[in-house]
């Protein structure tokens, strides 16, 4: 581990130069500062409405709104909906994200080592199925996961199992499995592209100093990854927390088992658009960005190298 | 066009719609009902443009109905959005009402979702252009679907009916053939005997298919048994799902899943239910008249062996519900003299030469008039449908259909805040569909709690009976 | 451990900067390994083999027969010619359309990632913390509930249903943001900056001259990114949009998807499957064009120098 860290400090340019050089320096903000207006308009404004309407109660169809204070948050503690929501997300994010993050980094490590056969034709081919549109991939594992005509039912009756992806003890692994599907590529290539801005000169060095390969990952890949990988697990986190899209795309085909409710986005997705709760909808996302936060803030903001920069 | 929106769609349940609940109240102060007598007149040589929203491919902008309105109203200009789907349309109609701009001035509405627009008076009205008078031509079912109160107690007709659907169960003849089932059942007893029967032809043979989702079509069941499910009364609502047929119907139904003898595996809707639909596997489908088009183009394997009976009862009564339909309705926002243009394209499709486009076209029809037309009920002459009639080994199924609209019970409405607590169908009923122990009453009277907690949350007072 | 650890600080000390190509064709190919990741790579494309297989399907096979066998009739050119002039060829427009989403929203967030990511990496300016926990925050919340918000302050700004509405929002990726940060932190080493300050350059040219060619490799994946997001962007063109001629390609398919479901309507899944297939090509070529830069962005920085 030290000698990882040890490595990173080489690999990351000496932050403390930033720092003391550039004291209240307001240049910065002429390259963020676009950026950050864009961001103030998309996001923090839609997001300081839902904060006030998580104070309010909407009764539509007498055309009243309601003061209720913090009442929409103390009925989300008690709603069972939301905590098994929370409860399915947490159990992907301990079991799918790891696995997927692996996978990815060692298909990283292996296209980046050079030895494989045909290595480009193998970067598209992981990355491929993140290109495909919801609505294809829906009719895809509707096909896939089929257990009447699909390819599960053809697996079914060839070893003589009875395995339905949609049934309530296979539903978190079936998604998981899309999920994983989809995300390997993306996350493999932000690993491999970070590799390839790995300095050539250092892999020189180290193969003059006869280090082998593992060595090599060992004290220049993986130290030079830690950025990317901090990244990657933070945005899992949120991303897993968000979690919407796949469970949706596969309602269609198992509308018992993933209800509305089966995510907390997709709660409320469902309390804002199909019920009119827009209030407890808005206090529910409050709820789950904090929670977002604070999770990835004990795993990962370390690593996020924000004060990288500093120390 | 009906189909239930908790059964269609990208997104499928989740985009049920309707915000319309929060956005209702928003421009409860800015409308037009009540103020009854001061409909603007149609001038014939002013110009208009109408602002259409729409799913219907019958209306759409290309469509024989749109070109024959243009050709009749040269001054209304026709602007048709296709929105896509229900659900899809509501989510849209619900936020452009909450922003109070872009909003079209018809729109189209399912049944279901006409009291949660038309209940915070989002919707114009139509008594003051004549709509009133209209009785005559309707179906019951369809009549009563348009009539609404809204919550200052206004009552008023706030759409005209596009098209209907009267339930029937649509089997596949040879299926129940090959399973001794010589007569479709008339009792939902009948119907557990048939299921065992065609079961017993192979495992992945079932009399029908549901998943629990869809609350539409075990609402339809309550119209069709115990329609006092519901009742509302200005703000008072209750709920009573302890109607005796209703409950010998869940009796039933719980056998049926618990034995097995439905698939609830098979989604409405999707790839394997058209599949098997197709292949005589999945035997029948209690289901709204609209259906056979569909039928037709997602499972045209089974050509030549489906037929159209009657719904199966408690007691072999014809007793019949609505599935599905919906309808057109003018936005209180639109201009008084738009208004007066908009009902004039409204009786063009509803009750005009419209209509007849689109029954060609394959909807199913919501006036009495075509109903009873023997061209009609044997898809000849105007109405001739060579693959349709096909595709029932000849029977006249519209005969049939049409029988089942006359039998549809009144004195049935469903909740002003219908679509919201659809939503949350799954989350209850769903429990008695996937093994997790809960019986389908147990799972019934969940969600009746969870639309007493709504119901009272939006400021009914709501109670349910147990 | 320690050996590889000090030569490299050492040639870092020294200024050893220069980068020399890290040519992976001379090293030895190992099957082994080939394979194993082989597996990988038929897990991912299997499934794509169902889309290929029912590209050439017409839609009465489509639904009539199995997923991963041919149909009667083989007809991927007629569905490529259906679909370019179903509905009086809107897919063509929807095509365009996306284009210009992607070109305009997905290039101009690339530009501003770009921009903040080195800003943050590069500088401690006030408020540079207050930026990190802003965005990091705000991510954080579930997007399904800002929808409402987002469209209502859209539309009294006037801009919904207009391509502005669906350019605006997607100018931002704070995705991008963070990868462009790291990027900088792990391949813009500051001492090359001080260097092109000393030499007299502004702060901007030294950004465009020096830290932009090194930046390539991340780039590249934060543009495909962008690109693919913005390219399969559906949730907020949903409710921004009501004008067909306005949609982007993911909004148009699904449209023509539900097709299938409304009583009347023409199942036109045949069309949604090739459309598919079409709409992720332009993606695949992009990604294929844009490889060279994963080298070139090495050998660009031996360039420099």
């Amino acid at each position: 581990m030290t000698t990882i860290v040890g490595a990173t400090a080489g690999a990351t340019p000496p932050a403390t130069a930033v720092a003391n050089r550039h004291k209240r320096d307001w240049r910065g903000w002429g390259f963020v500062g676009p950026f950050v207006a864009v961001f103030l308009f998309v996001f923090i404004a839609p997001l300081i409405y839902a904060l006030v309407s998580s104070l309010f109660s909407y009764r539509a169809f007498f055309g009243t709104t309601e003061f209720v204070g913090l009442s929409n948050y103390t009925k989300l503690f008690g709603d069972q909906l939301f905590w098994s929501g929370l409860g399915r997300v947490a159990l992907v994010l301990l079991i799918q994200v790891p696995i997927m993050l692996g996978i990815a980094l060692v298909i990283a490590l292996a296209i980046d080592s050079g030895r494989l056969h045909g290595s480009g034709l193998f970067r598209i081919s992981v990355f491929l199925p993140y290109l495909i549109p919801t609505v294809v991939a829906a009719l895809m594992w509707g096909f896939l996961y089929g257990t009447n005509y699909g390819l599960v039912s053809q697996i079914n009756s060839a070893l003589g199992t009875h395995i339905n992806p949609f049934a309530q003890q296979w539903i978190l692994v079936s998604i998981g499995n899309v999920m994983t599907w989809t995300y390997v590529g993306y996350n493999m290539l932000i690993f491999y592209s970070s590799l390839r801005s790995i300095n050539a000169s250092l892999y020189e060095a180290a193969l003059i100093d006869g280090a082998s390969e593992w060595q090599i990952i060992k004290a220049i890949k993986l130290p030079h990854l830690r950025g990317s990988l901090a990244i990657t697990t933070i945005f899992s986190i949120i991303g897993t927390f968000q979690l919407f899209n796949e469970p949706s795309i596969m309602q269609k085909m198992a509308p018992a088992v993933i209800t509305n409710s089966f995510t907390p986005n997709m709660y409320a997705y469902n309390l804002s658009f199909s019920s009119g709760q827009q209030g407890y909808a808005a206090a529910l996302a409050i709820v789950m960005g904090l929670i977002t936060v604070i999770v990835a803030y004990a795993v990962q903001l370390r690593g996020l190298s924000l004060d990288e920069g500093k120390k | 066009m009906g189909f239930n929106t908790s059964r269609r769609g990208f997104l499928g349940v989740a985009t049920a719609g309707l915000a319309a609940a929060a956005l209702a109240g928003c421009s409860s102060n800015n409308t037009s009902s009540g103020s009854s007598a001061s409909a603007a007149a149609f001038d014939a040589n002013k110009s208009y443009t109408l602002n259409v929203w729409a799913w219907e491919p019958t209306i759409q902008k290309d469509s024989e109905v749109t070109k024959a309105f243009t050709k009749q109203y040269p001054n209304i200009t026709l602007n048709i959005t296709n929105t896509g789907g229900a659900s899809d349309e509501y989510t849209s109609l619900s936020n452009a009402l909450q922003a109070g701009t872009g909003l079209p001035d018809v729109a189209q509405i399912e049944y279901y979702a006409l009291p949660q627009y038309s209940i915070g008076s989002n919707l114009a009205d139509l008594t003051p252009f004549g709509a009133g008078d209209l009785q005559s031509k309707y179906t019951t079912g369809t009549w009563n679907s348009i009539h609404q109160t809204t919550n200052k107690g206004a009552k008023g007709i706030f759409a005209l009916p596009v098209d209907s659907g009267p339930m029937a169960l649509f089997y596949n003849k040879a299926t129940f053939d090959r399973a001794g089932v010589t007569t479709p059942p008339k009792t939902w007893d009948e119907f557990y005997d048939a299921a065992v029967k065609i079961h017993a032809l192979g495992g992945n043979y079932y009399i029908t298919s549901d998943s629990g989702n869809d609350a539409g079509f075990l609402t339809s069941i309550m119209w069709q048994l115990s329609p006092g499910a519901f009742k509302v009364d200005g703000q008072k609502v209750t709920v009573d799902f302890t109607g005796a047929d209703f409950q010998k119907f869940v009796t039933i139904w719980q056998k049926l899943i618990s034995e097995k003898l439905i698939s609830t595996s098979i989604t409405g809707w999707s790839d394997e239910w058209f599949k098997g639909l197709g292949d005589g596997t999945l035997a029948s489908l209690p289901t709204g008249a609209w259906m056979p088009a569909n039928l037709l183009k997602s499972s045209p394997a089974a050509s030549g062996n489906f037929r159209v009976a009657a719904m199966p009862s408690i007691d072999g009564s014809a007793k019949n519900a609505e599935n599905g339909g919906s309808s057109l309705a003018v936005l209180a926002k639109t201009a008084a003299d738009t208004q007066a243009a908009a009902y004039k394209y409204l009786e063009f499709v509803s009750n005009g030469p419209g209509a007849t486009l689109r029954v060609q076209a394959g909807n199913f029809p919501s006036l009495e008039a075509t109903l009873e037309d023997p061209n009609f009920q044997a898809s000849t002459g105007d109405f001739a449908a060579p693959d349709l009639l096909k595709y029932f080994g000849n029977q006249e199924y519209n005969k049939q259909l049409a029988a089942g609209a006359k039998n549809v019970n009144s004195g049935w409405s469903y909740l002003p805040f219908q679509v919201a607590v659809n939503s949350k169908f799954a989350d209850t009923v769903g429990k008695a569909y996937n093994n997790s122990g809960t019986t389908l009453k147990d799972a019934l009277s969940a969600w009746g709690d969870a639309i007493v907690s709504y119901g009272n949350d939006q400021g009914y007072q709501v109670t349910k009976k147990s | 451990m320690s050996t590889v650890t000090g030569s490299k600080s050492h040639r870092r000390a020294a200024g050893l900067l220069k980068p020399r190509k890290y040519n992976p064709n001379v090293v030895q190919k190992n099957w082994v390994r080939t394979i194993i990741i082989g597996i990988f790579v038929v897990y991912a494309l299997f499934p794509l083999v169902w889309l290929l297989i029912n590209a050439t399907k017409t839609q009465q096979d489509f639904i009539g027969t199995f997923g991963f066998s041919f149909g009667h009739k083989f007809a991927f050119w007629d569905n490529i010619v259906q679909l370019f002039t179903y509905n009086n060829g809107l897919f063509g427009r929807w095509l365009l359309n996306t284009v210009m989403y992607v070109v305009i929203g997905g290039g101009g967030a690339v530009c501003l990632a770009i921009l903040g990511g080195y800003g943050l990496a590069k500088y401690d300016f006030p408020g540079r913390k207050a930026v990190f926990m802003t965005v990091m925050g705000a991510i954080a919340v579930p997007s399904a509930a800002l929808a409402v918000p987002t469209f209502l302050m859209f539309a009294k700004l006037g801009l919904t249903n207009t391509p502005i509405s669906v350019i605006i929002p997607s100018l931002v990726a704070p995705f991008g943001l963070y990868l462009m940060y790291i990027f900088t932190l792990e391949s813009v080493p500051t001492e090359i900056l001080e260097a092109a300050r000393m030499d007299g350059a502004s702060e901007f040219r030294t950004f465009f001259t020096v830290a932009l060619p090194l930046l390539a490799p991340g780039i590249v994946t934060v543009s495909l990114f962008t690109a693919t997001t913005t390219w399969n962007n559906y949730f907020l063109p949903l409710i921004m949009l009501k004008d067909q001629n306005w949609y982007p390609l993911i909004i148009g398919l699904n449209q023509w998807n539900n097709q299938a479901f409304i009583p009347g309507a023409e199942p036109v899944q045949n069309l949604v499957v090739i459309g598919s297939l079409i709409t992720i090509l332009p993606l695949v070529a992009t990604f294929l064009l844009l490889q060279r830069f994963w080298q070139a962005g090495l050998s660009a920085g031996g360039v420099k120098e």
